[in-house]
């Protein structure tokens, strides 16, 4: 689905991404782990195009297109989905109308008519039962005042809309009590199936317990330095970062 | 340079919309202003002697008034004797209904995408159309005829309801209130009245839309309305001017008196050509817009989204003269490019228990200047009256102003008078949130700045919430830094 090659990127004239090589396949949940500064969010801004960051060399095949090529809304319409560290809010703009029309938008993009009032409701409800979101949360200003756990459970509730082929959930559980942690996890499993792929960006092995990864990679001054399974996360969890960072300047 | 200031290059270029002309001939009034071009204007209209002296005597004020300068606007001296005072269609014809109406009218509407017949199929809106100074087209008059309820264009008025004329004409803006008052007091052209009488809920939105169409043509519009004890009537003003080089002036004044238990709620849309991107043409509105709450418990609310017009100079206002009576003001105002807003609103408390309240919220974007200017008053008399102003602006940009003057005088120690104001910025990180859910950026604008504005579009009827955000989008597309 996903096949990143020798991705370098920077931020002005600060080098971030030192070549990462990164094959994700549909039905995996691949986590992203690595010490602050290793370029873990970096990534996940550069796959669905911030344009802060400049791409200086290397590819990015995102099911079949290049993705590189592609406007941050065009990479949503094609099935990328960020779910973001600090969400922002919007005033005035309530999160169903927020979906109405990036899911209007989305479908417009792919030759869909638009949903009517009622098959949105309908599907909004659905969805909504699935993430264990209240309505009344959706139908206020778009994060405007939700606490840290409302934030990213309207993120999940996002997601679910969107169903997307790709999903990158950016340190998802920064700021989350275990309850909330539970919740958020428990929608992102159940939005777990073969045809999509889900990258998880953490610093901590926590919210892996809750979301089991297939494959786990230690980002670490851009690059990826060891790749593993849900093991590798806690042996890091034992370790400390400081082991790899040995380890790397063995080597 | 980031991709938000490069799509911000793009609106600017992006050529106002509602840029064209439609070709009606004009029985025009000599250039300039003196005595004789309000005699003029005054015959043509065939009207009663005492309304001339009337004009004529504003005119002699005007003379000796010097234009206001305290705005927070900038233009090169307006030559008064360089405009024409006066232009009507030659087609003169009184209108039994739709298909009388001039097509090329019609067409106009259209284009606009506001077809008079769609209005009265889809809304039931009564529009009285005024192009060039002259109303063309009443309808819905009988129906509300049977109410009681007079709608129709000034000059009409002055013929069949001289009486209500004479004694509300001026009473609210006297012809001495300001220069364009006094202005307009002595070449007012045409406009609107209406009249609801006691008891009387309007049943349908009383809508006008005016346009601005000779070349060199100041429009000078007047507007009167009266609510009579216990009446309600809902007024909508919607306005778009074709494209223009040389900056045209526009001069209304606009009355409102509520009697006892009465309600006014007047809505503008306002979207005259603003000029180009650098600056050029646009039209300058000055305008006077007033309401008298005469009566106790009566109330008065304004609505206004203002995108047009290159200067802005523009104070709704309530004078709260009936005890218990409230005033209402709702803005946005949005500026792009090199547009120019002064506006606001005041609130004159005289009556105990008087209450108002003042929500505006100013967008601006571009180079423009965006000011709110605001007085709340509370005379000797006004015990307990109770204000709540909330100013709120929205900078789109980092070439752009915003900017407050809240004056709050207060006579009366058993006054509340709340005032808030924030200021913020479109954020990238808004846009880019809404980029990454699959919406673009226009629609992301359009979203965010309407979301901003909600507060003020909700007090709009449905019909012209709909355009105005829409409008809103239009005008802002892209707009961001």
């Amino acid at each position: 689905m996903l096949r990143i090659k020798n991705l370098q990127a920077k931020i002005g004239e600060k080098q971030i991404l030192n070549g990462i090589d990164l094959k994700v396949n549909a039905g995996e949940v691949h986590a992203i782990m690595g010490p602050n500064g290793s370029g873990k969010s970096t990534l996940a801004s550069v796959l669905s195009g911030r344009e802060e960051y400049e791409v200086s060399a290397g590819e990015i095949d995102f099911l079949g297109k290049n993705l590189l090529d592609l406007s941050p809304e065009d990479r949503a319409r094609e099935g990328i989905f960020m779910a973001f560290q600090y969400p922002v809010e919007i005033p005035g703009v309530s999160t169903i109308n927020f979906m109405k029309t990036a899911l209007n938008q989305i479908r417009e993009y792919r030759g869909l008519p638009a949903l009517d009032a009622v098959s949105f409701l309908q599907l909004m409800k659905e969805r909504m039962s699935l993430v264990e979101i209240d309505q009344s949360l959706l139908s206020r200003a778009l994060n405007e005042g939700f606490s840290g756990g409302e934030k990213k459970r309207n993120e999940i509730f996002q997601m679910a809309m969107l169903e997307p082929k790709l999903a990158i959930l950016d340190e998802t559980d920064s700021g989350l009590d275990i309850d909330a942690l539970r919740i958020v996890a428990n929608g992102v499993n159940k939005l777990r199936n073969k045809n999509n792929a889900i990258i998880v960006v953490t610093h901590y092995q926590r919210l892996l317990d809750y979301i089991v990864p297939d494959f786990v990679h230690v980002l670490y001054k851009g690059k990826i330095v060891k790749s593993g399974t849900k093991d590798l996360a806690l042996e890091l969890e034992a370790k400390g970062y400081d082991w790899i960072k040995n380890e790397v300047a063995v080597a | 340079m980031s991709k938000d200031n490069q799509v911000l290059e793009e609106i600017t270029s992006k050529e106002y919309e509602h840029g064209w002309n439609v070709n009606l001939e004009a029985d025009e009034a000599p250039k300039g202003l003196n005595e004789d071009t309000v005699r003029f204007i005054s015959a043509k209209k065939g009207e009663p002697a005492w309304l001339l002296e009337w004009r004529l005597k504003a005119f002699r004020l005007w003379e000796k008034m010097t234009e206001p300068q305290w705005a927070n606007v900038n233009h090169p001296p307006i030559n008064y004797q360089d405009i024409i005072y006066y232009s009507a269609p030659k087609k003169k014809v009184t209108l039994g209904g739709l298909d009388e109406v001039d097509p090329e009218l019609i067409k106009t509407f259209e284009k606009l995408g506001i077809s008079i017949t769609e209005q009265k199929r889809l809304t039931g809106v009564a529009v009285d159309a005024v192009i060039d100074s002259v109303s063309v087209a009443t309808t819905f008059k009988d129906k509300l005829g049977e109410l009681g309820i007079i709608f129709c264009s000034f000059s009409e008025a002055v013929r069949e309801h001289p009486e209500l004329i004479k004694k509300y004409l001026g009473s609210v803006v006297p012809i001495n209130d300001n220069y364009f008052a006094a202005l307009n007091s002595a070449v007012f052209s045409d406009g609107s009245f209406c009249y609801i009488p006691k008891g009387v809920r309007c049943p349908m939105e009383l809508s006008t839309y005016f346009r601005i169409n000779a070349a060199n043509t100041g429009q000078f519009e007047r507007t009167l309305i009266i609510a009579d004890e216990g009446s309600y009537v809902s007024y909508l003003e919607g306005c778009t001017a074709p494209m223009r080089d040389e900056n045209q002036l526009h001069a209304a004044v606009v009355e409102l008196y509520t009697m006892k238990d009465a309600e006014i709620k007047y809505s503008t849309v306002q979207n005259w050509y603003p000029g180009d991107k650098n600056g050029k043409g646009g039209i300058y509105n000055f305008v006077t817009k007033r309401g008298l709450c005469a009566g106790d418990h009566s109330k008065i609310s304004w609505t206004q989204v203002e995108t047009g017009s290159a200067i802005t100079w523009k104070y709704p206002s309530c004078v709260l003269k009936g005890d218990y009576s409230v005033g209402e003001f709702y803005s946005v105002a949005v500026t792009n490019n090199y547009q120019q807003a002064d506006t606001g609103t005041k609130m004159i408390h005289i009556g105990k228990n008087t209450r108002s309240r003042i929500v505006s919220k100013g967008i601006s974007a571009g180079k423009s200047q965006n000011s709110y200017r605001g007085q709340v008053h509370v005379m000797k008399r006004a015990t307990n009256a109770r204000n709540h102003s909330q100013c709120d602006s929205l900078l789109m940009g980092d070439q752009c102003g915003a900017h407050t003057f809240p004056y709050i005088d207060v006579e009366n120690n058993s006054a509340r008078i709340e005032h808030e104001a924030t200021t913020s910025k479109i954020g990238e990180d808004q846009i880019f949130y809404c980029l990454q859910r699959g919406i673009d950026e226009e629609a992301a604008v359009a979203l965010i700045v309407n979301g901003y504005a909600k507060e003020v579009l909700n007090q709009l009827p449905m019909e012209f919430a709909v355009e105005a955000q829409k409008l809103l989008a239009l005008t802002l597309e892209g707009s961001v830094g």
